[in-house]
């Protein structure tokens, strides 16, 4: 019982600290791209800017639950919830610090490919009952997209399984005390990196909500709070994505001198910097060019990662 | 396929659409994501502004032009002064011919800034658009400077300029200049040198010449697919004969080089402006026809007779004679000419305005077949319509 309860209370502290980690996200995003843009960006709200997020989080509960003509409800409203749900049930397993992690799972690592996989629903979920040719082309693209740079993610991470011997995500960071696996496994680092912006949807590969082609895409129909939903899915995404970076490749909570959790958090920082930075610079890709380069350069490459890693792997035993 | 399994999808793109520039609306025949047809729908931005000149004087007549393309809004005053002044058969001052050269050309740049910054944009480069309006806004203070007005100017006259430059106009402009090849530096350093903004424009949206021919393009259009037409070249106006610039040509006629044909123009116009600069001489900023341009201040306290021009040149404006005339200038989007036609009355019979955009994006539908919905927004944007221009 009371193993149940303090799980309860971790969980709740989590759920808290991740939901304003993601709000205040949107608003480093938007003061760093206005940083980039040689713009302010938002600063009116409270010093800084700093109580924008929860004008902007109050302004989308409030609004009102518009759902447009002959859209499929139950899927209508089912669908932003899986976005959401799934982006935050990740964190179950990602450690923080040594001893800081809601789950050790064996399989810790297979937990966070599986959820991000099922979050693909949301969205395909989403475009198809809102009745809209946007909306549907939208969630077509992603589908496609979601699903072939999965793979590249996937092989990229058995790469890093091979290399630590263990699928557990403590197991793998407790593998880099000594070298980071950044400097053992480049190759899978540089191909899960471009795949973990394909997977969240992000510039350069933001294509399923392409606003110059697709108006939103999947999300043209949503308002509100459902469109809050998807947002803190996508946000949540980013955050998990610079979390696995960090704690695949970067190391995790090992450093010098500081905290582990301390460590953590600046590397996880770094790669949402890099979130922003290559969103204000890069133009789009067109998603055939983007399916190319996943099925030619990415697999292909991620396989032949594997296979190398595989027979290091036999040698060195 | 069979004619049973063939389903194709229309895709209603715009008038509301954040990547039609304005108000245009494709009707989109797809398959899958690949366009067998597209038919642009416009006139959501018709003003009726050639009617509306016919019922104004000439003079009142020079507010509609940079209405009209609300870009490059010292050309299109340029276009119609000029094609008056055809008609009348006179030709402005040194001066003011050069005065009107610098402001055309600084229009030129200003037009060519908002058509990177926005098919940047339509490529989701949004650092991109915000520096080339950073530079675009530069252009308008000093648009500001000489005419009070940021965009719809009125500032030409016909067979002048309303005024004289404000001081220090030419050192605004010389400073623009310095830092202006630094800004197309960083431009193409993020876009030229950009793998995926190449992949994503070359070979895109490739138009023949003989199509840009036949469907009327002009402009970096046609220019893009290697045919060497500029109208300040092949018919100088305005003093352009005496300028050396080179017109940029590409060789495929696709988006790549219709963009790198226009980051060319805006070097070239800088190159312009500067020579223009130094013939900068003080000289009569209007002719001295008082049935044409207004006397001057302080004549008006000593001549009855100035007083009496003035009066009819307010009250009912010039009477140019019977005939028809019809001057074109190179606008950023292409020829633009203003077809006038006079029956000797102080208003014209009928104004009709050659529009570049409008020709232009006839070819559209040629540049988009059997591409997909992402590569229209490319095309639509390295066309560089203007919907005023368009619908007029």
């Amino acid at each position: 019982m009371n193993a149940l309860a303090a799980a309860a209370v971790k969980s709740g502290v989590l759920l808290f600290l991740l939901l304003t980690a993601c709000a205040y996200m949107t608003l480093l995003e938007r003061r760093l791209l206005a940083k980039f843009q040689i713009r302010y960006g938002p600063n009116r709200v409270g010093p800084f800017g700093l109580l924008q997020p929860l004008a902007d989080g109050i302004k989308l509960i409030f609004k009102e639950d518009f759902a447009p003509a002959r859209v499929d409800l139950v899927v209508y409203w089912l669908a932003p919830a899986i976005s959401m749900v799934t982006a935050l049930f990740v964190y179950a397993v990602i450690p923080f610090g040594p001893q800081l992690y809601l789950a050790n799972v064996d399989v810790g690592i297979l937990i966070v490919l599986a959820a991000s996989s099922v979050g693909v629903y949301g969205v395909i979920l989403g475009g198809w009952s809102s009745n809209n040719k946007y909306s549907l082309l939208g969630s077509l693209r992603s589908s496609a997209q979601l699903i072939s740079y999965e793979l590249a993610l996937s092989f990229a991470v058995i790469s890093v399984v091979l290399t630590a011997g263990s699928l557990s995500l403590v197991e793998i960071v407790n593998a880099q005390a000594r070298v980071w696996f950044v400097v053992l496994q480049p190759v899978a680092f540089v191909s899960f990196l471009i795949a973990a912006v394909a997977e969240t949807n992000r510039a350069p590969f933001d294509l399923p909500e392409a606003e110059q082609e697709l108006i939103a895409g999947y999300q043209t129909e949503y308002g509100g709070f459902k469109f809050a939903m998807f947002y803190i899915g996508e946000y949540v995404a980013i955050v998990t994505m610079s979390a696995l970076v960090t704690t695949l490749f970067w190391g995790g909570w090992h450093g010098p001198f500081l905290p582990g959790v301390v460590w953590f958090a600046l590397k996880m920082f770094a790669f949402i910097f890099f979130f922003v930075w290559i969103r204000a610079t890069l133009p789009r890709v067109r998603h055939d060019q983007l399916m190319a380069f996943g099925w030619k350069v990415l697999v292909p490459l991620g396989l032949l990662n594997v296979v190398i890693t595989a027979i290091i792997v036999v040698l060195l035993q | 396929m069979s004619e049973l399994t063939r389903e194709t999808l229309v895709l209603n793109m715009g008038p509301q659409h954040p990547a039609t520039h304005g108000v245009l609306r494709l009707l989109l025949e797809l398959e899958g994501e690949v366009i067998l047809g597209t038919e642009p729908v416009i006139g959501y931005l018709h003003t009726g502004f050639e009617k509306e000149m016919e019922t104004r004087t000439y003079h009142q007549n020079i507010v509609f032009p940079p209405r009209i393309e609300y870009l490059a809004t010292f050309i299109e005053e340029q276009a119609y002064v000029l094609a008056v002044e055809k008609l009348l058969g006179i030709r402005a001052p040194k001066r003011a011919e050069t005065i009107r050269l610098i402001l055309a050309e600084l229009s030129r740049i200003a037009s060519h800034l908002v058509w990177l910054g926005t098919s940047a944009i339509d490529l989701n480069v949004s650092s991109v658009f915000m520096y080339c309006f950073r530079d675009r806004e530069q252009i308008l203070d000093m648009f500001e400077m000489v005419s009070g007005q940021r965009m719809m100017h009125g500032y030409f006259r016909i067979g002048g300029l309303q005024w004289d430059l404000p001081a220090g106009f030419t050192d605004h402009v010389r400073t623009f200049l310095d830092g202006f090849p630094a800004s197309i530096d960083e431009f193409e350093t993020l876009l030229t040198d950009n793998l995926i903004w190449r992949q994503r424009t070359e070979g895109v949206g490739v138009l023949t010449a003989e199509d840009a021919l036949r469907y009327g393009c002009t402009g970096p259009v046609l220019r893009g697919s290697g045919v060497d037409y500029d109208v300040r070249k092949a018919f100088p106006y305005g003093g352009y004969e005496e300028y050396a610039f080179d017109v940029p040509l590409g060789e495929h006629g696709d988006s790549f080089d219709r963009y790198k044909i226009r980051l060319e123009e805006m070097r070239q116009s800088r190159r312009i402006i500067l020579q223009a600069l130094e013939r900068l001489a003080d000289g009569p900023i209007a002719v001295d026809d008082r049935k044409i341009s207004l006397p001057p201040r302080p004549e008006l306290v000593r001549s009855m007779e100035a007083v009496i021009h003035q009066f009819k040149l307010v009250s009912e404006g010039i009477n140019p004679p019977v005939g028809e005339v019809y001057a074109a200038v190179e606008s950023p989007r292409g020829e633009k000419g203003y077809y006038i036609v006079s029956d000797g009355s102080n208003r014209p019979t009928r104004v009709r305005v050659r529009a570049p955009s409008f020709s232009n994006l006839q070819a559209l539908p040629v540049m988009v077949y059997r591409r997909t919905i992402a590569d229209v927004v490319v095309v639509i944007a390295s066309i560089d319509i203007v919907l005023g221009d368009v619908d007029r």
